[in-house]
């Protein structure tokens, strides 16, 4: 995985609550059994006038004008602005991938979904939580200035805005460590192999009933 | 020291390693595959070299790219038409083929949504962890499980390790006191506690379910109610264990038997909140005060009981919450003050993990028995869970009376309550859907979903538009 320390990047909005992951990456896309090339559908309904459909050529479809990622002044954004409970909805793992492939490396909102929060930090992006009120002068303050740029500093945990703000956000510590480093945690968690084989034989005693029942 | 809730508890049983920084390595009794979550998960195992963890522990079936047109489906996997549904499918097949995994093929009669065959075969029993790269999982904690969907880097971790790195969640107890009209069914019931709560009101949570009208719930109730804790931002719902629930999990497929069977029961009793458990939050509802829900918008949280009106926009002083509500009303096709009643759906969908179990079906049945689906509505369409449920269903003679209403009697698979098959509405097309997500586009390009219950689809179907099913005279 892509370790996450230190980045800077162009902000763009997502300016609505309840952001589901329908709606960040459409169905007809998961059919892919790959886990790359999302990108060009990531906000699919909303970025382009037509339906799309899956290995479709993006280039060539007509594209909403007024959709935040579509302008000019947010090309080349890495990092999304958005509100309260972004991700809500199905756990598709396609929806941080496409937020992946198409540049992101950090979501700021005032709240996530669960699921969606835990997908991110298995793909090397960074969900922060700031206050409404903060969320709410960053999209003031974006709104204002074309080419606004955040700095993101995971080791200490802050966001640095132009101006020269400081916004400190939480992240638990395991999730900070593996995203900071980089770390496969399938490998960090072999590494409690032992454990997990001593769990299981007192758990064939204590519940028999669930092994070997289905073969 | 304090109680503890079932979430504790079933959490505890849990720990294979507590780690300092306050994550924990859980142990997963239960993982369900299908075919969406899983192929980059199986590529991922490869690439790394890692071997399957513990075979006996998975269980796979495909179910949201089926088809469920008859014709199409008699061919297997095969006649899939769509050729990128097709190779989903036989991905599955094939991975399963690799790790040895048990599967329910497409047309084994097992087969059907994961969320309906994991409880009816028995495979997810009270006191597992159950988890499955589909958010609908929570639906297991019904049986009194801790069950959640994943994405698909666990789904990969949890066939590397047979474990997951977890942070426990708060508790919440939802309560429904006293009792329901008649009418006014499970999936009432969630959809007013979506309104109460928000679409967000459970983040960070595990929901316990309880009460009186929860105790009085058969187990389809209670998955019906758990399946949506999701949709109230919560990523695991459940429901204590009691008689109900082992007078169903008795005698399934994989459920255990004689002498285990009493070892497991006299556990499973165990398995429910102490009386001194503290719980972060408690909402509780009245039972009487629900009356059949209707979603407008397209959240989960926009629902009204069937006598309400739409918002109107000009009234709310939140500029976010009022830009919100213009927007669904725009998405919609519906204007502000407007009643629901006066809503029209072109298509009815009864189905999905949320309402196409055994008891769903009976419901809707019996109100469109001897009666036909209004001409205004193009399509009903009544898709079965599980394949174990279609036969049920057709021994009962509901098929019949679904067909002879002018409905389509369809395979069992997740269908057009995300519309990755052929089963989709066309854009602007209203759809009155038994399933649990009214997002954007969820049910095809443009479509506009209705959340209600069987029998409010049902009556919907016949009616032409949405009625208090509370006053249907069933024949």
């Amino acid at each position: 995985m892509k370790s996450f320390t230190l980045h800077s990047g162009i902000v763009a909005p997502m300016d609505r609550a309840n952001v589901d992951t329908d709606l960040i990456i459409p169905k007809q896309f998961l059919k892919s059994i790959k886990r790359s090339g999302f990108g060009p559908n990531l906000f699919d309904e909303l970025r382009y006038l037509d339906e799309g459909q899956p290995g479709q050529d993006c280039s060539t479809r007509p594209l909403n004008p007024d959709f935040a990622l579509n302008k000019p002044r947010y090309r080349g954004a890495s990092i999304l602005l958005a509100r309260a409970n972004f991700g809500c909805g199905s756990s598709r793992e396609h929806a941080p991938w496409a937020l992946e492939d198409f540049g992101f490396r950090c979501v700021i909102a005032p709240s996530f979904a669960d699921i969606f929060y835990n997908n991110c930090f298995k793909n090397g992006i960074l969900p922060i939580v700031l206050d409404a009120a903060i969320v709410d002068t960053l999209f003031q303050q974006m709104y204002a200035s074309e080419g606004y740029e955040l700095s993101v500093d995971l080791e200490h945990q802050r966001v640095t805005s132009p101006s020269g703000e400081i916004y400190s956000f939480e992240v638990d510590e395991f999730r900070r460590h593996c995203l900071l480093n980089g770390l496969d945690d399938i490998g960090l968690t072999l590494q409690d192999a032992e454990a997990i084989r001593s769990y299981e034989q007192g758990l064939r005693k204590r519940s028999p009933w669930l092994f070997d029942a289905i073969r | 020291m304090a109680g503890q809730t079932l979430y504790d508890k079933l959490w505890h049983n849990h720990v294979v390693v507590q780690r300092d920084d306050g994550s924990a390595v859980i142990y997963i009794d239960r993982h369900l595959l299908h075919e969406v979550t899983s192929p980059q998960a199986f590529e991922g195992l490869r690439l790394a070299g890692r071997p399957l963890w513990r075979r006996d522990a998975n269980l796979a079936v495909p179910d949201h790219n089926v088809p469920t047109e008859a014709v199409e489906r008699s061919g297997g996997v095969a006649a899939i038409a769509d050729p990128v549904s097709r190779l989903q499918v036989q991905t599955l097949d094939d991975n399963c083929r690799d790790y040895d995994i048990v599967e329910f093929e497409i047309n084994d009669r097992r087969q059907g949504i994961v969320h309906v065959v994991g409880p009816e075969q028995g495979a997810t029993l009270p006191g597992m962890t159950v988890v499955c790269g589909d958010s609908h999982t929570s639906t297991h904690g019904a049986l009194g499980a801790l069950a959640h969907g994943i994405g698909t880097s666990e789904v990969e971790h949890v066939l590397a390790t047979q474990c997951l790195i977890q942070q426990k969640m708060k508790n919440m107890l939802v309560r429904i006191d006293g009792a329901l009209h008649r009418g006014v069914t499970a999936k009432d019931v969630v959809l007013a506690v979506i309104g109460e709560i928000g679409t967000a009101g459970g983040s960070g949570y595990a929901i316990e379910f309880g009460g009186d009208v929860v105790r009085g719930m058969s187990m389809e109730g209670r998955m019906t109610m758990c399946n949506m804790s999701i949709e109230a931002g919560a990523r695991m719902g459940m429901v204590a264990v009691d008689d109900t629930t082992l007078d169903y999990v008795k005698g399934r497929t994989y459920a255990p038997r004689g002498a285990m069977w009493e070892q497991a029961e006299a556990a499973w009793r165990e398995l429910h909140s102490d009386d001194d458990a503290q719980f972060d939050r408690v909402v509780v509802l009245r039972g009487e005060d629900i009356k059949p829900q209707v979603t407008w918008g397209t959240s989960p949280e926009m629902v009204l009981p069937v006598d309400g009106h739409l918002p109107d926009p000009a009234m709310i002083d939140n500029a976010m919450q009022r830009a919100a509500v213009e927007r669904a009303l725009q998405y919609m096709g519906l204007q502000a003050g407007m009643s629901i009643t006066d809503i029209r759906p072109d298509r009815v969908f009864i189905g999905s993990c949320t309402n196409s179990r055994i008891e769903d079906l009976r419901a809707a049945a019996a109100v469109v028995k001897g009666r036909r689906v209004a001409s205004s509505v193009k399509q009903a369409l009544v898709v079965p869970g599980s394949g174990e449920v279609k036969k049920q269903a057709e021994a009962e003679g509901l098929d019949q009376i679904f067909i002879e209403a002018g409905m389509e009697w369809r395979e069992p698979g997740c269908s057009m309550c995300l519309a990755m098959n052929a089963d989709k509405l066309g854009a602007g097309e209203h759809c009155a859907s038994t399933s649990n997500r009214n997002f954007e586009g969820r049910q095809g390009f443009g479509g506009r979903t209705h959340l209600v219950s069987p029998a409010m689809a049902a009556a919907a179907a016949v009616a032409g538009h949405f009625v208090d099913v509370r006053n249907w005279q069933e024949q």
